[in-house]
Formats: structure tokens, C-alpha cells, sequence
């Protein structure tokens, strides 16, 4: 597949346009919502399915010294890329160095709605990959977080006395990481067996529903870009826009060396290219309530997630299969 | 029937906060509290609505505590002690209860 063909499948999927319609829809204020008990069931669902399967995935194939330099690459490329993102937002925007830790947190950890997409666009390029992506993606949300307060302890020295034991419990005991963790570990127990029992619920609905939470995903974002977009100056958009091909490119240089498959590949790129938008805001209005929720959120939902999901996958994928020597 | 004069502390704050300031008021003696969903708002931080979120950042939550007046002075210093970094609002009201012994 071609990377326009690439491309021309990923906007005209129905994923991509239930999102494009939530986000098309809040900006033209309609009344349209998805109710929050509501949008914290689908996300439940689409942890549990995703979670799941990537369990069932490492039954079949075991642990090996492949998905550990998997994650170890995860967890580098987590910790490393908040560096280079503060480092670029001092560099060429006015943000304070709070702000700009509590930024470069959320593109070093990922955004797991992203992954979940990646999932379908490389399902739909035809391309299988390995399940433990899942436990990847786990690890690189928490790494970010500890290098992004370091970064504002450095730069506001009468922090350094607080204690982080209790965030990280907070950040490790998150919901969502809970829901992904817990359904991998169920689905490595009980493998292609557990899947058949449970497969009418995560198999065949699972594309209805993540088009419902990605329209509601729209809304949100729309809603935010409508609400917070003018707080974002020119140099922070821009930001938003170019750290996900930085990051991007940095972990296809890690799949150089990475036995993964192009799928494999397409999500670890995917997974470094994404902005986290649920387990880092809530972790930074602990850790640096003093940075502004106003720029990092606007920033993360609704410019950076909007980029990848529309164009950034395509170029994932198009990166990944030049990287993996796959299709 | 008999009713006793007490302070309300009404607490607007961040979801995510919103168990370290339920420890902040036990440690400084509050015996119970109720704890509300808001549904949206708008303030000096901008505008929020619960609506479609599925993390706790960008929700705001109201923690509802009754305690005497002696007290509130010391349930203040604990609450700011949290808040003072964080997003919200601190209101104090004169309120009667009838079961006085309660709080």
C-alpha cells in the first residue's frame, strides 16, 4: 500500500470521520454530547478489548527477549522526549519553565485513544503486530512524568521537598493503566480460549464503539480548541504539530535495530508520536498545578491528537514500513 | 425543635485533587463530608464541562462539610495548605443543623 493509499483509507475511515464529525460539531456549537458516565464506559470497554487481546497475543508467543527491548525502548523513548520537548519549547516559545515541563510531559507519555487507533489503520493496511505493543504502551505512560518534574524541580528549587511516592502510586494506580494491565494479564491467562468466550463483546463491536468515542473525542477536542485555542500562541501550535514527527522519527530510528514487524513498528512510531490527554493532565494538576491545564490539554487534544489521527498515522505507517523493510 | 448554629465549607475543586483534600480534612478533624459532581462552570481559568471527559483533569468536583466554629479556622489551614496551588473556591456560610452532636 502506497503512502497516499495509506492515507486516503485512514481519512475516509469511519473512525477518522465520527471524529472529524465530533470535532466539525463542537466547534459550530452544537448541543451534541456524549455524557461522561457514558464516554468512561467506552473507554473502559476499549481498554478492556485492546488489553485483552494483546494478552492473548502473548500467550500464544511467550515472553521474550523481543517484547523486553520492546519496552525498554518504550521507556527510554518516554523519558528521552520529554527532554528534547522542553528543551525546543524554551528554546521558541514564551512559556514559563512549569508550563513547559508539564508540555513536554504529555509528548513523552502516550496517548492510548491514539494507540487504539493505530491498532485499526494498521489492521486496515493489513498488517498483523505484536501483541505485547499493549504492555509497551503501558510502560511509556509514567517515565515522561518523573523526567518532567525533575525538569520543574530544576527550575523551581522550593518544590524539591515534596515527596513523589504518593503521585507515582497515583500515576501507576490510574484507571485506565489499571483496565490495560489488568486485561493484558487475563488475557496472557487465558489465551485464544478466553478470547472465543469472550469474543462477541470485544471483536465485533469494537469498531462501532471506538467510532462512538472517537466522536466524542471530537466533541471534547473541538470543544477545547473553541474554549482554549486562543491561550495557544503560533510557536506552541507549531509545537504541537512538529514534536510528533520529531518523536516519530526517533523511534523509527529505534525500530532500525528492533525486531518488530511493520505493524509493530507503525505502533511503537505511533505510540512515541502521541500526546497523553487522560493520565498525564490529571498526574500534572498534582505534580505542577502551578502549569496552565488551559495550554497543555488545549495543546494535546486538540492539535496534536487531531494531527495524528488524521495525518500523522499514514505517515506512521509509511515510516514504519520503510524502517522494517515491510510492505 | 432545638437547632445549633454551625459553618458550612462548600469547596469547589480539580477531580484529581479531590482525595488529598478529603486526608487533608480528616487530619485536621472533619468527621464527615459529601462530595458533588459540578457539571460545569466558567472562572479566571477558563470554561469546564464534565461533559465527554474521561480523565479527572478539566473536571471539577464540590466537597460539602459541616463542623463547628471553632474549628473551621484550623480545617482552613489544612484545606489551603492543598489549595492554594490548585484550581477552586473556598466559601464559608453560616448554616443550622438539628442533630448538632453529629458535627
Amino acid at each position: 500500500m502506497s503512502g497516499i493509499d495509506l492515507a486516503i483509507a485512514n481519512l475516509t475511515s469511519p473512525m477518522v470521520l465520527f471524529f472529524v464529525l465530533g470535532f466539525a460539531a463542537a466547534l459550530a456549537r452544537s448541543d451534541l454530547s456524549v455524557p461522561e458516565a457514558i464516554a468512561k464506559a467506552l473507554a473502559l470497554y476499549l481498554m478492556l478489548a485492546i488489553g485483552f487481546k494483546g494478552g492473548v497475543e502473548i500467550n500464544k508467543t511467550g515472553i521474550d527477549a523481543r517484547m523486553l527491548g520492546a519496552i525498554g525502548a518504550g521507556a527510554l523513548l518516554s523519558a528521552v522526549i520529554p527532554l528534547i520537548g522542553y528543551g525546543l519549547l524554551r528554546l521558541t516559545t514564551r512559556l514559563s519553565a512549569v508550563d513547559a515541563a508539564a508540555v513536554a510531559a504529555h509528548y513523552g507519555s502516550i496517548s492510548i485513544v491514539t494507540f487504539v487507533a493505530g491498532t485499526e489503520a494498521v489492521r486496515l493496511a493489513g498488517w498483523p503486530f505484536e501483541g505485547y505493543l499493549v504492555a509497551v504502551a503501558a510502560i511509556m505512560e509514567t517515565p515522561a512524568i518523573m523526567v518532567a518534574l525533575l525538569l520543574a524541580r530544576r527550575a523551581a528549587p522550593d518544590r524539591r521537598g515534596e515527596p513523589v511516592g504518593a503521585l507515582l502510586r497515583e500515576i501507576g494506580l490510574n484507571g485506565s493503566i489499571v483496565m490495560l494491565i489488568g486485561s493484558f494479564i487475563i488475557g496472557a491467562i487465558t489465551g485464544p480460549k478466553g478470547l472465543q468466550m469472550i469474543d462477541p463483546f470485544i471483536g465485533a463491536p469494537f469498531r462501532g464503539i471506538l467510532c462512538l468515542f472517537l466522536l466524542d473525542m471530537g466533541l471534547v477536542a473541538g470543544r477545547g480548541l473553541r474554549e482554549g485555542g486562543r491561550l495557544l500562541s503560533l510557536p506552541v501550535i507549531a509545537f504541537g504539530l512538529y514534536m510528533p514527527l520529531i518523536s516519530a522519527v526517533l523511534a523509527a530510528a529505534f525500530c532500525l535495530v528492533l525486531p518488530l514487524s511493520p505493524g509493530g513498528a507503525a505502533l511503537l512510531i505511533t505510540l512515541s508520536a502521541s500526546a497523553s490527554y487522560i493520565a498525564v493532565p490529571a498526574a500534572m494538576r498534582l505534580a505542577l498545578p502551578e502549569a496552565r491545564p488551559a495550554i497543555y490539554l488545549t495543546l494535546s487534544l486538540a492539535v496534536t491528537f487531531p494531527f495524528n489521527l488524521t495525518i500523522g498515522l499514514p505517515l506512521y505507517l509509511f515510516l514504519a514500513a520503510r524502517v522494517s523493510g515491510g510492505n | 425543635m432545638d437547632m445549633h448554629p454551625k459553618k458550612r465549607i462548600e469547596i469547589i475543586v480539580e477531580a484529581p485533587a479531590i482525595h488529598r483534600l478529603t486526608a487533608a480534612l480528616e487530619s485536621a478533624g472533619v468527621t464527615g463530608y459529601s462530595i458533588l459532581p459540578v457539571l460545569g462552570g466558567r472562572g479566571s481559568t477558563g470554561t469546564w464541562s464534565r461533559d465527554g471527559l474521561v480523565g479527572g483533569a478539566g473536571q471539577m468536583v464540590m466537597l460539602i462539610c459541616i463542623t463547628d466554629a471553632g474549628r473551621v479556622e484550623a480545617v482552613l489551614d489544612h484545606v489551603m495548605r492543598l489549595l492554594s496551588r490548585q484550581i477552586g473556591i473556598v466559601t464559608v456560610g453560616d448554616v443550622a443543623v438539628v442533630r448538632g452532636e453529629r458535627f
